[in-house]
């Protein structure tokens, strides 16, 4: 028995367009399985897509930019402000006289822009549902399973900073 | 009218109905490993990213040689 099959003498539209009824059922197997095994190469390309990317992925460098007076900001109130870039929207919520956390406004599962909620003290997705912890960002409800993304927040004096971004909350 | 294939042929058919249905069961396992993978790479942690390339190769290898299988048990029933 051979790996592969010997290459047939019969031209090859005879090979696929049988005259034998009983022979649809093989060439329409024989037809499925090619396509599924593509789309396993595929999925395979997939999977060395990803690992090609984080090999070139390099630890980014973000910048150090004043974002709100935390005066302006009441306890249990919230600011958005862009960080890094001004398409990222992010949002800051002042946990407590000194305490201050910001995260991703975009939901990690289909980046819907997720608010503040005082009832449920969480940060809620209107899309689907979702819900983010206040703590460390971790999903608590809803289809999102990563973390919001936590922006690193400094304080001197009135002045608070962005300085980083910390993929796992 | 349509004859009932011959019995060598049944079984061929019942053989490539089974790799089949291995190659279907490895793809959605290596859909979600794909899904898995992507998350993980999203949220930062790349060290498994590795072990999902090669896992995922070798759900393909694996698709790939029932493919061969199916081929060649498609080839002796038919006497191609």
């Amino acid at each position: 028995m051979t790996l592969f099959r010997k290459p047939s003498p019969e031209p090859l539209w005879r090979d696929e367009f049988s005259v034998y009824s009983a022979d649809e059922k093989y060439v329409s197997r024989r037809q499925f399985s090619k396509f599924l095994v593509l789309t396993s190469l595929g999925m395979f390309a997939g999977n060395l897509w990803i690992l090609v990317r984080s090999w070139f992925s390099r630890e980014p460098r973000f910048p150090v930019t004043a974002i709100a007076h935390a005066e302006e900001i009441p306890i249990g109130g919230v600011k958005l402000f862009p960080y890094p870039t001004p398409q990222d929207q992010c949002i800051l919520l002042r946990t407590g006289a000194d305490t201050f956390v910001a995260y991703s406004q975009k939901c990690t599962h289909l980046s819907c822009a997720v608010f503040y909620s005082s009832a449920a003290n969480r940060l809620e997705c209107p899309c689907h549902n979702g819900a983010f912890s206040i703590q460390d960002g971790a999903p608590v409800q809803g289809p999102p399973r990563r973390a919001l993304p936590r922006i690193t927040i400094a304080r001197k004096g009135d002045l608070l900073f962005a300085s980083g971004v910390q993929l796992e909350g | 009218m349509r004859q009932p294939p011959p019995l060598g042929q049944k079984k061929g058919l019942t053989a490539i109905d089974a790799a089949m249905a291995l190659i279907v069961i490895l793809l959605l396992v290596q859909i979600w490993l794909v899904m898995a993978t992507l998350e993980t790479y999203l949220a930062g942690h790349y060290e498994s990213v590795a072990a999902g390339a090669i896992i995922s190769g070798m759900i393909f290898l694996a698709c790939f040689g029932l493919y061969l299988f199916i081929e060649r048990m498609d080839a002796e029933v038919r006497k191609r």
